[in-house]
């Protein structure tokens, strides 16, 4: 495939704009750039067919299964992004009079309102960008919290050997020290070690539930029980919400701060990484340290108004609007029913694959599962040489992105399922059917696994040589 | 009720019995009775006809003004049709970070051709794949220049509000020294920033066009604090970069700013895009995903996501930064809209901005509306103003025209190319009808 | 088998220790090189840093994994090899040559192997 720039030739292109009838000035002198940008000069017509190749080179979820755990690779209705292409929505000034955007600042209420109801919270912020922004600005809620009550001693973030990286990184930037806990046998948080880890030094605990093992903890009460006795907070990791939305909510479960990832559980598209969102709700008692232009409603209608204590902004404008409105249609289309009926049934295809697959492949935590589970192939990888990476790389001669791997930590050779509620029976079984036959292929010939995949555009690349002699950029001299 | 579930009811059940349970219910045996949601209280699902009326409705309360004389670090741009056609490629809207470079080349090499656009345009070596926005893209870059020695940051106050708040929360929580600089005129004093250097200074932020609409003297800065071994940070216009003198030509060390304009809607504020490039011997302090050239075992031209051991995902605690997702669509959307454009779309762009915003101060000057700055600006200039601006903000409303924003006692104006002559002629004789 | 040079000492944490006239050479173990795989990465100190025995001075990056470097003694920075930054695969090729830091004015030591006992502890590490 060319890059844009060698396919660019001096002096073509479409021209966008009108002429300039105001004049013919520019900046002179020492203002002035010197080089010229080397942007590509390229016709329409190849520039449209540019981007044709390069989408037939990309797999998304519309390409085919997509199994890759801890990131809710659902169906992205349609009518979200209809709604989210309103010109009331899209052509509005974040500056503009607030009796002008009476539309965006009920979308945003609204969104609140049931978004508080699914999760247990009070109050909610659409301000952070994605989910590590979210998990960043609910420990600044918890480090405002500690400081407002001159309890400057608690420095301590619990979180468990089990996390997402993003945690303890988002920890560390909210100016907190990250200790690790480990896990029990049961892939759950070990009491034993979180009742010795807590204490007057403990700010809160990170926890996901279901974990990233895809485990429910039966112990959650108890575990949010010790962390408040030794008064600290809790903090809930919404990245596996779709395991749970409509049937158990963080703030029933005993958690004071949670974020959710609008990009995985409330269908809004992933875009090749971004743009999420990572709206951040809390409890009443933290409302108050609330990021700024919090949405109230009033006598003339909705305003924004920053809470009392508020940590001030993690980004510029009260978020990525336009994703919220995605997750808003969303919600109201499917409604109480549909909310429940989606985890459920993400619920019931992890469980019927992992059911599938167990007579082979050696399941890591062999008990319910939550929306995903994870397999361990290193007894596979004893036998045959095969490692999960292999099995993984095999999938994609047959059009399935593969699961996530090497997550969770804990799991040695570790490949992390989650088939998400809207892929369908027929799509599951071809998929078993697919992983049985990679199964067989491991023993017979490892070789072929080995060197997967093999009918992709390109096969694995030389990830060595690109971290050892970065080229960032296309080096126009050679 | 709009579903998305394949299967029917009955099916369902046919799964259920095949791992030998009964009902849904049953999958959630290991939540404590106490918890189990009894009532959800959602409004009940609707078909996708009424959920469409109705958010439709919703839109339609807000005002899409006809004419728009605001910027304030979002502006108003005419987007050529290719660029949503392109980025709402279903292959592009719902795939995945590329971590699987094998089925992900068209991502992977989209983000290598935007990471050389943001080189082009700022003049510097390295650029990320993007971070939510410019004012994080703004905070991001002062956490990049510390050093075990040097922890406090200077920024200057003619820096945009909203990149400041955000630039506040960030080293508040990390417990990184901001000093704000006063400035004189507005635009950044030189004998301030010197009067404030010294051996802890990390960095140095400042905006060029700044929250004035002017242009400030970068390079002067930039060589003052590299004498006091600290780093120069430029906060950019992206299409200001294509007339004025590039961060790299000013030997400026990272430069970051917001891409809306490069192709995003205004959207109420998002979602947006940081852009953020550096001289090479700060790349690896560079947060976020990098996308970098390889090869395969056959020697075939690869791209994938590159000197990701900086990232959270492996550094955890000890990561520079917690970014994981960041705005891959955003980024090319950016980088379709820069070729689309090209070097002579942009630069009739850049005139175009910077045209009529002399027009348009040249006009509103002859109602009394002066400009008292006297530096060289862009397209976003501040005037006086004869009558209250908050009353004549409501007065042209009226009129579905958005009128500049109200600065302190004075209104910032901005003209891009969608302001055009005939365009600004009209606005100008709703405003003299306004203010007799 | 792994080499480990009879002259040298040994660290649990897998770096190697040379002292030459009151100088401290350090670099990391053939076992440690070949359980990081392919190193793509030698993130550094600085000269004049003071560094202090079982402490982490540095850290190497491989593609998927980043792991903490442990100086064997305290003491101060005298010489960094920069070489290893432009070329960091000098560390998979040639272990013993590639030196990290060379220490100074080195006032404590951590506890140190000698070969045959260190080979006895990479085995029980295997």
């Amino acid at each position: 495939m060319k890059l844009l720039f060698e396919q660019s030739k001096t002096g073509r292109g479409m021209d966008y704009l009108p002429e300039v009838k105001t004049g013919n000035a520019r900046p002179t002198g020492s203002y002035a750039r010197v080089s010229k940008p080397r942007l590509p000069e390229i016709s329409e017509v190849d520039l449209s067919r540019h981007y044709t190749q390069l989408a037939k080179q990309t797999h998304g979820v519309n390409d085919g299964f997509y199994p890759l755990g801890s990131c809710t690779m659902k169906y992205n209705p349609r009518v979200d992004e209809a709604a989210a292409s309103l010109r009331g929505f899209t052509d509005i000034h974040p500056l503009q009079p607030l009796k002008t955007v009476q539309g965006a600042l009920e979308v945003l209420y609204k969104a609140e309102k049931l978004l508080c109801e699914i999760t247990g919270m009070d109050a909610m912020t659409f301000e952070p960008a994605a989910g590590a922004h979210g998990e960043y600005t609910g420990l600044l809620l918890i480090r405002r919290y500690h400081q407002d009550r001159h309890d400057e001693k608690r420095v301590n973030i619990i979180v468990p050997d089990s996390a997402h990286g993003t945690n303890p990184a988002s920890a560390a930037m909210a100016g907190f020290k990250v200790v690790n806990i480990p896990s029990d046998a049961n892939g759950g948080v070990d009491l034993s070690a979180l009742r010795n880890a807590v204490g007057e030094d403990t700010a809160g605990l990170m926890l996901t539930n279901p974990n990233t093992l895809g485990l429910f903890d039966p112990n959650i009460l108890e575990i949010t029980k010790i962390v408040h006795e030794a008064g600290g907070l809790c903090y809930y990791d919404g990245a596996n919400l779709n395991a749970v939305m409509g049937r158990v909510r963080p703030g029933d479960m005993g958690f004071d701060c949670v974020h959710l990832n609008l990009h995985k559980t409330f269908a809004t598209p992933h875009g090749g990484g971004g743009p999420g969102s990572g709206p951040v709700g809390c409890k009443d008692f933290l409302k108050k340290f609330l990021p700024k232009h919090h949405v109230e409603h009033c006598e003339e209608g909705y305003r924004f108004a920053d809470p009392e204590k508020t940590l001030g902004q993690v980004r510029s404008f009260y978020g990525n609007f336009l994703v919220v409105v995605k997750a808003l249609t969303y919600i109201l289309t499917l409604g109480k029913e549909g909310i429940r009926e989606a985890s459920g049934k993400a619920v019931l295809n992890a469980n019927y694959m992992m059911n599938k697959l167990k007579g082979s492949y050696h399941v890591a935590y062999d008990q319910i599962c939550m929306h995903e589970f994870v397999l361990s192939l290193e007894d596979l990888k004893k036998e045959t040489g095969v490692s999960a990476m292999d099995i993984a790389k095999g999938s994609l001669d047959y059009g399935i992105h593969p699961p996530t791997m090497y997550f969770p930590l804990i799991v040695h050779e570790a490949l992390m399922f989650e088939p998400t509620e809207t892929e369908s029976r027929q799509v599951i079984d071809e998929a078993v059917r697919i992983y049985l036959e990679l199964y067989k292929k491991a023993h017979e010939d490892p070789d072929y696994l080995h060197g997967a995949p093999h009918k992709c555009p390109i096969g694995r690349p030389d990830e060595t040589k690109a971290a050892r002699e970065p080229v960032l950029k296309y080096r126009f001299d050679e | 009720m709009g579903r998305y579930i394949p299967e029917t009811q009955s099916e369902q059940e046919s799964m259920l019995k095949d791992i030998g349970l009964s009902s849904i219910d049953d999958l959630y045996s290991m939540v404590p009775k106490e918890v189990l949601l009894k009532d959800l209280r959602l409004p009940a699902g609707k078909s996708e006809m009424e959920v469409l009326e109705e958010i439709s409705g919703i839109a339609g309360k807000d005002l899409v003004y006809d004419q728009i004389y605001r910027g304030g670090g979002v502006y108003k741009h005419y987007i050529p049709a290719i660029v949503s056609y392109i980025t709402s490629k279903e292959e592009f809207l719902t795939a995945y970070t590329p971590y699987q470079a094998e089925i992900s080349q068209g991502v992977l090499q989209s983000i290598f051709e935007y990471q050389t656009q943001i080189c082009e345009l700022t003049g510097l070596d390295v650029s990320n794949a993007s971070v939510y926005d410019g004012a994080v893209a703004a905070a991001e870059a002062l956490f990049m220049t510390l050093e075990r020695n040097k922890d406090e940051v200077l920024v200057s106050d003619t820096t945009d509000p909203e990149t400041l708040e955000v630039m506040k929360t960030y080293c508040e929580s990390r417990n990184v020294k901001l000093t704000l600089l006063k400035s004189k005129d507005h635009k950044t004093d030189i004998d301030e920033v010197m009067a404030h250097l010294n051996e802890r200074t990390a960095c140095l932020y400042v905006e060029s066009p700044n929250r004035y609409g002017l242009i400030e003297d970068t390079e002067d800065f930039a060589s003052l604090v590299h004498e006091h071994k600290a780093k120069m940070i430029q906060g950019c216009d992206p299409i200001a970069l294509v007339l004025y003198k590039t961060p790299g030509e000013m030997d400026v060390d990272i430069a970051v700013g917001e891409g809306q304009q490069l192709g995003m809607p205004m959207g109420f504020g998002g979602p947006y895009l940081g852009f953020m490039a550096c001289k090479k011997e700060l790349m690896r302090k560079l947060p976020g995903r990098i996308v970098g050239q390889t090869e395969d075992h056959e020697g075939r031209r690869a791209y994938v996501l590159t000197l990701q051991a900086r990232e959270q995902h492996i550094r955890r605690e000890k990561a520079s930064s917690n970014i994981c997702s960041n705005e891959a669509l955003c980024a090319m959307t950016a980088s379709v809209y820069l070729a689309a454009m090209g070097p002579a779309g942009m630069e009739k762009l850049a005139l175009s901005c910077y045209n009529n915003a002399r027009y348009l101060e040249g006009r509103l000057k002859e109602l009394g509306f002066v400009r008292k700055d006297e530096g060289e600006y862009f397209d976003e200039f501040l005037t006086s103003s004869p009558v209250d601006p908050d009353l004549l903000e409501e007065k042209l409303s009226k009129h579905k025209i958005l009128s500049g924003l109200k600065v302190d006692d004075q209104i910032l104006w901005c003209a891009t190319e969608v302001n055009t002559k005939e365009k600004i002629d009209a606005f100008i004789d709703v405003l003299k009808e306004v203010l007799s | 088998m792994f080499k480990n040079p009879e002259e040298l000492k040994y660290t649990k944490t897998h770096e190697w220790v040379k002292e030459e006239d009151g100088l401290w050479t350090v670099g990391l173990t053939d076992f440690a090189q070949d359980a990081l795989g392919d190193i793509v990465f030698v993130n550094l100190p600085s000269v004049g840093d003071e560094v202090k025995a079982g402490e982490v001075f540095c850290d190497v990056e491989s593609v998927k994994a980043v792991s903490d470097v442990y100086s064997p003694v305290s003491g101060v920075i005298e010489e960094v090899n920069d070489a290893l930054t432009d070329d960091p695969a000098l560390v998979n090729n040639d272990c013993y040559g590639a030196w990290f830091i060379k220490v100074k004015d080195v006032n404590g030591e951590d506890e140190l192997l000698d070969a045959a006992a260190y080979e006895e502890f990479c085995k029980s590490e295997a």
